[in-house]
């Protein structure tokens, strides 16, 4: 019973792989494809309406992968009767399904189909990374895991991580335009892509509205220490990152609005936030020592 | 002529009104923010004594020149280093000196009316004018009413203003990391942390002496230890059968408190400790303690109990060492227990299951010098055989003898034990509470917005607005208010 639910969720997870495969596909058809040569002046126009349709499929593969893999992380959890949160394969789904679902959110609300791209890709390396890497059969939790706080603390630490990287690669795209644009002008797919001050203010905002939410997973992440471990703050190499990372974004945020950042090193800070994110899911977990050695390698 | 350049004096006080608003000053705090997310990354690479002292003593044996030079930059110690308490006192000084003057100016301004409409409206933003028809203060009146903004009426404007709590959010939030850092330096001080093995059936008596490791803060005192004993009735562990991981532990015991006269069972798990006011009752860890009996070669008994033995892997292969000082000569044993024993080519004895299905205990055993009595601290799981020679190696099942020409041991058979650690932590609730105050006061802070809003009726209606920090969504306020005033009742 439980083995037919964790083959049901490999075979999600590959199903989604396969559409974010697609979606990837659509996106590069749609940079590649909607600049046109005119014979005229050889001069580089642009004209979205010849890649509407392929960029509207890129996005509606990326909904339909992000469900498939949603069922998939959902089926995960129900083979081993628990959250989906146990090992650093999990991790990487349900991470990978957090940061696509966090573009797919903010798509509603912002012209950001340009980023799918970088989306789609970023989200296929780590479902690939995951699947022949770091995958590890179902099993049950580990005593020190059985708590209400793992649903509680790892959901809140990856929903925030998902946001972080989002913001990670708006500032990224922020520093490459800027760079593009201190040569010269914009080339001509660069040109549809928000304006500077746009992709700032999005990072920003993502960054301000997700901040709160990392505090909170700190703090749950403390409350839990301190009843399956006998303290709440200890230093472990896993706590370190999660505070320099805190440290980091609060310098951005404390940046931006009091001393009035803007712009090239905004983005640069941004940047150095996100990386010890990065830095702490993936080295900690695989090399690191310390308590929270839960990624089952 | 030259002239002498005048050099305006600062004065001792001067200087120190200068340092204080060099430290004071946001970017001062920005900087010491980022260096004390920079000073903490070396603990996370390199071993702490704290969490693990037995890689720093690998440290200290592999390149001892090095370690000591690291050790007096207190590398092996980051988040008690000199430095490290440098950057974050002076990280909450500079916090302290920016916040208050901020609280009071805060008080004073949220206790004062708005400022007077400006008199020239059309300079302001998200300003619109039309035609009055004669109602439009009333109505703006009732909407600021029910918006809840302060507003000041003047000579047929009303000048209003919201937002206020985004600040105080703002202000609350540094106030409660302040709490944070006392309810930590309350533990360190108040606190105690300590550690003891118990074989199941043992009774342990809060006492000092009764601990095989004790911390405690500056201003803790013996007698803060609360009394109460905790006997060891049932430790259960449960392992998975295909990857043999832990799934359940559980530790029933007796509790007793104060005059340790009446007693209740209590169960204590992973992530349930035991809990008396502000001190809790952890299960730390557990593993295996053969049972021996050594006699001498008479017969008289020379040693006899469980000894613990330290788990080596998930299948709880353990090592120990039983040490008889009082034979003479002085007699140890070398030993290893697998609670279900396989043979292995290269490795010999292992275990392939965490549960004693079928224990054997395989002992080498030394006549010599144990070497107790250099002075030397030992670890309990080791002996130093250095002074010693071999007389014998044996593999037993529970119940079988193992007889040598200066005795014998027998493997009577095993016992549990469990690590429990007893911590007191009097200044974690005023941690939590500077917590959930510090996550409030960001909410309020980073999703409120203060504006302000004006409206002078004349002839004609005039509105404008105003966001600080071009917070967004006034449009959006400004269009509502609008359609208010021009709107029937």
């Amino acid at each position: 019973m439980s083995r037919n639910w964790a083959y049901l969720s490999n075979y999600l997870v590959y199903s989604s792989m396969a559409l974010y495969a697609l979606s990837f596909i659509a996106h590069a058809f749609e940079t590649a494809w909607a600049v046109r040569v005119t014979t005229e002046d050889s001069k580089k126009n642009i004209d979205y309406k010849r890649t509407e349709k392929v960029a509207r499929v890129a996005t509606a593969m990326m909904i339909l992968g992000f469900v498939l893999l949603f069922a998939g992380v959902v089926a995960r959890g129900v083979s081993a009767s628990r959250v989906p949160w146990g090992n650093m394969y999990e991790f990487s789904i349900t991470g990978a399904l957090a940061f696509s679902g966090a573009y797919l959110i903010a798509l509603r609300k912002h012209d950001l189909r340009w980023l799918g791209l970088l989306v789609s890709i970023a989200v296929l390396l780590t479902l690939g990374t995951a699947v022949a890497v770091l995958y590890r059969p179902s099993a049950p939790l580990v005593p020190a895991l059985k708590s209400t706080w793992l649903v509680i603390h790892v959901s809140t630490a990856i929903i925030s991580g998902g946001v972080f990287l989002l913001a990670n690669a708006i500032a990224a795209a922020y520093l490459y335009l800027d760079a593009m644009e201190s040569r010269g002008e914009r080339t001509a797919w660069a040109k549809r892509l928000p304006s500077l001050e746009a992709l700032d203010q999005l990072s920003y905002r993502l960054v301000a509205f997700v901040f709160p939410l990392w505090t909170f997973s700190v703090i749950a992440g403390a409350i839990w220490a301190e009843s399956a471990w006998g303290r709440y703050w200890g230093w472990d190499p896993k706590e370190t990152w999660a505070f320099i990372t805190w440290v980091a974004y609060a310098a951005y945020l404390h940046a931006r609005v009091t001393v009035g950042w803007r712009g090239r090193k905004a983005a640069w800070l941004c940047l150095f936030a996100g990386s010890t994110f990065l830095f702490n899911y993936v080295y900690v977990n695989i090399w690191g020592t310390g308590k929270h050695t839960y990624s089952g390698l | 002529m030259s002239q002498e350049i005048q050099v305006p004096e600062l004065g001792s006080v001067g200087l120190l009104r200068y340092g204080w608003r060099q430290l004071t000053s946001m970017r001062t705090a920005l900087i010491l923010l980022l260096l004390l997310g920079v000073a903490s990354i070396p603990g996370s690479l390199i071993p702490q004594r704290t969490q693990n002292p037995i890689k720093v003593g690998e440290y200290f044996k592999n390149s001892p020149e090095l370690s000591t030079w690291m050790d007096r930059f207190s590398l092996f110690d980051v988040y008690g280093s000199p430095w490290f308490s440098a950057i974050y006192i002076l990280l909450f000084i500079s916090l302290i000196g920016c916040v208050l003057p901020r609280t009071f100016e805060h008080f004073h301004a949220a206790r004062a009316l708005p400022p007077a409409t400006p008199k020239n409206l059309d300079r302001m933003e998200h300003h619109s004018s039309w035609s009055a028809k004669g109602d439009e203060l009333d109505k703006a009146r009732a909407w600021f009413k029910s918006k809840r903004f302060r507003v000041l009426e003047k000579d047929g404007s009303i000048s209003a203003e919201k937002g206020f709590i985004r600040e105080s959010g703002n202000l609350f939030f540094h106030l409660a990391l302040i709490l944070v850092l006392l309810g930590i330096s309350f533990s360190s001080l108040f606190g105690m942390r300590g550690m003891a093995i118990l074989n199941v059936g043992e009774r342990f008596v809060n006492t000092t002496t009764s601990y095989d490791s004790l911390q405690y803060g500056k201003l803790f005192g013996e007698k803060n230890l609360p009394d109460f004993a905790i006997t060891i009735d049932k430790f259960t562990a449960k392992y998975n059968i295909v990857t043999s991981a832990p799934e359940d532990y559980t530790l029933n015991v007796n509790f007793a408190e104060g005059d340790l006269k009446q007693s209740e069972l209590r169960t204590i798990k992973v992530n349930s400790p035991l809990k008396l006011g502000n001190t809790n009752v952890y299960l730390q860890a557990n593993g295996y303690s053969p049972v021996v009996t050594v006699r001498d070669s008479k017969g008289n008994v020379a040693m006899q109990g469980p000894v613990p033995f330290l788990p080596q892997d998930s299948n709880l292969r353990s090592i120990g060492a039983i040490k008889v000082p009082d034979a003479d000569p002085q007699i140890g044993f070398v030993g290893s227990f697998v609670p279900t024993y396989a043979r292995s080519g290269a490795d010999g004895a292992v275990s392939v299951f965490p549960e004693a299905l079928d224990p054997r205990l395989l002992l080498s055993a030394w006549i010599g010098d144990l070497g107790l009595d250099s002075g030397v601290p030992q670890s309990v799981y080791r002996m130093d055989t250095s002074k010693m020679s071999q007389v014998g190696l044996k593999s037993l099942k529970p119940g079988e003898t193992f007889t040598y020409p200066q005795g014998s041991i027998t493997f009577e058979g095993y016992l549990q034990w469990v690590n429990i650690e007893i911590v007191k932590d009097p200044g974690k609730n005023y941690a939590l509470l500077g917590g959930i105050v510090a996550i409030l006061g960001l909410l309020a802070s980073l999703f409120t917005r203060r504006r302000r809003i004006w409206i002078r009726v004349g002839k004609s209606v005039e509105v404008a607005g105003l966001a600080k920090n071009d917070a967004p969504g006034l449009d959006v306020e400004m269009a509502d208010f609008i359609a208010k005033l021009k709107g029937g009742k």
